[in-house]
């Protein structure tokens, strides 16, 4: 469980980039931080491993104060993927790379072995077990950075622009292996600006805006609200889009799955037959 | 008249294992709006390298087949010679920008290409205002968001004036509202001085409305090539994993079900919300 409590946070150049946020993560939840860029949601992910450690008010991770135990100690516990996998990746193979965190938290060498291919299986990453990092495209990267991070098995994962140059079906095998970890109670938490992929995961979305919280809901709720939306600068997703233009015809607004939008246009089509 | 021709273009990165690009041959036209997409890792990023010579005279590795830009053979010019007529935008605009103002970063093209003082003058603050950042030209570059950050790497692209822009996930740092408005400035420029764009994206949702090409790649390989609407509609599209936008998507699933909301497959939520209209209101 992650507590949040009146976090506030200064970079050494004053910079006030959290203006008092509160929030509480369970454990099994599955939640997405969207905002406008400069709203703080990278700044408040890196307090929930310590990274940063809050200028005022505090943040417990399983009930303890992150300032008071190492980024070390919390890194085992909560596994953080950057943004950008280059501040991240340095080793000259795919293979080493994900076996990295795993020599240093002491596992064995079968045990390595066989993350490290469970890893590379997941993200579809096999053929290039023997590649540098370096020779590869930045979508594959990417997943290389996540990869080294998932080998672990983290209990909670907090995942930065998890779907930067991830084609779609990438991007459905992340979800699933989202879901997945859902299942087994672990917590996730992803910053994004990919308002379609949200529309698919239908999680908590965690509005940001200026260092402050401004919403906290369902996707459903959320992602269908254009007022709330544009001061945050995300635009709706496309099928809640069009379900807002239609909402004088009686539609609902709160729409932002394509089976669903299926399901209620034919019912509608089909009273009108009537 | 095709402005980028390729013709069996084949190339391996140097200690690649197999080519990244192989067999392509496309042609884009002067003035189109050109979308590259495919699955990542597919050569998307390789092949627009070939359009402005970056391979194969920085990457070097191996080149067959053939390259045309601007009535030029590519891997007998210069970059130098080949910047003036194919900009290339990165993907991390971080990459790109250097200097201690965005006019400098903006000018240092154009002082590289030993343009006179005062034309470049006009054509910085041209580029600045049409990006929208004339105010920020005395700005450091690292300070400004990102979406500010990537509207200065284009502006000084557009500078150069080159016929052709090549811009490679030009947004994907930015929120959805600043990633909108950047693809309309690049349409606006599209469509007002006739610059051929060519945009590599996986984001078709924002971008698919604008294009007036696709062109889909997949192992290295162009599996389709042609009309936006024709291609986004395709099974094959759907197969091959490319992110068909929701209402193209939402249209679909009601053809299926014999819902007829005529011929002309959507691409956007106007025009997908249009058509519902249609057979709504009846």
């Amino acid at each position: 469980m992650i507590e949040v409590k009146d976090v506030h946070f200064t970079y050494p150049n004053g910079v006030e980039a959290l203006k008092g946020v509160s929030l509480t993560i369970n454990n099994g939840e599955f939640a997405a931080i969207m905002g406008e860029n400069g709203a703080g949601k990278t700044t408040l992910v890196k307090h929930f491993n310590g990274l940063l450690k809050p200028t005022k008010g505090s943040v417990l991770v399983d009930g303890v104060d992150t300032r008071k135990v190492s980024v070390a100690t919390l890194a085992r516990k909560v596994g953080f993927v950057f943004q950008n996998p280059d501040t991240q990746l340095f080793s000259e193979t795919v293979e080493e790379e994900i076996a990295f965190a795993l020599k240093n938290f002491g596992f064995k060498e079968n045990i390595i072995k066989r993350r490290v291919t469970w890893a590379l299986n997941l993200l579809g990453l096999v053929q290039y077990r023997k590649t540098s990092p370096f020779m590869l495209s930045g979508g594959e990267r990417k997943r290389v950075a996540l990869a080294s991070v998932l080998a672990w098995n983290p209990k909670m994962l907090i995942l930065d622009e998890p779907t930067i140059g991830q084609d779609y079906q990438q991007k459905e095998k992340l979800r699933q292996f989202i879901m997945q970890m859902k299942a087994q109670r672990r917590t996730i938490i992803i910053v994004t600006h990919d308002v379609e992929f949200v529309a698919e995961c239908n999680p908590r979305v965690l509005l940001m805006r200026g260092g402050r919280m401004v919403t906290d809901g369902e996707a459903r709720k959320v992602l269908t609200n254009p007022e709330i939306l544009t001061q945050a600068s995300v635009v709706p997703p496309q099928i809640a889009q069009i379900f807002i233009k239609l909402s004088d015809l009686g539609l609902p607004k709160n729409v932002i799955d394509v089976y669903e939008a299926r399901e209620i246009l034919l019912s509608v089509l089909e009273e009108q037959a009537k | 008249m095709a402005i980028i021709e390729t013709k069996n273009l084949t190339y391996t990165y140097p200690g690649g294992a197999k080519p990244s690009v192989r067999d392509v041959s496309v042609k884009i036209e002067k003035g189109e709006f050109v979308l590259v997409t495919g699955p990542s890792g597919c050569g998307k990023t390789t092949l627009c390298r070939c359009f402005n010579g970056l391979i194969p005279h920085f990457y070097q590795g191996e080149l067959k087949g053939e390259v045309t830009a601007a009535g030029l053979k590519v891997a007998e010019q210069p970059i130098c010679e080949l910047a003036k007529h194919v900009g290339l935008v990165f993907q991390n605009p971080e990459n790109q920008l250097f200097a201690l103002s965005v006019e400098k970063d903006v000018a240092f093209g154009l002082e590289n290409l030993g343009v006179p003082r005062e034309e470049m003058r006009k054509r910085v603050d041209w580029a600045l205002k049409l990006t929208g950042i004339y105010d920020l030209r005395e700005r450091a570059p690292h300070e400004l968001s990102g979406g500010q950050q990537q509207r200065a790497a284009i502006a000084s692209v557009l500078a150069m004036q080159p016929e052709v822009i090549v811009l490679d996930e030009p947004t994907s740092f930015l929120d959805p509202l600043g990633a909108k408005k950047i693809f309309e400035v690049i349409y606006e420029l599209n469509r007002k001085l006739g610059i051929t764009t060519v945009l590599v994206e996986h984001r078709l949702d924002l971008t698919a409305k604008y294009v007036d090409h696709i062109i889909i790649m997949e192992d290295g390989k162009v599996v389709l090539d042609g009309e936006p609407r024709e291609i986004l509609s395709s099974k094959e599209a759907r197969l091959i994993g490319v992110g068909i936008p929701k209402a193209t998507r939402l249209y679909q699933i009601l053809q299926k079900d014999r819902v007829k909301l005529g011929n002309a497959v959507p691409l956007s939520s106007d025009e997908m919300s249009a058509l519902l209209r249609g057979v709504l209101k009846a």
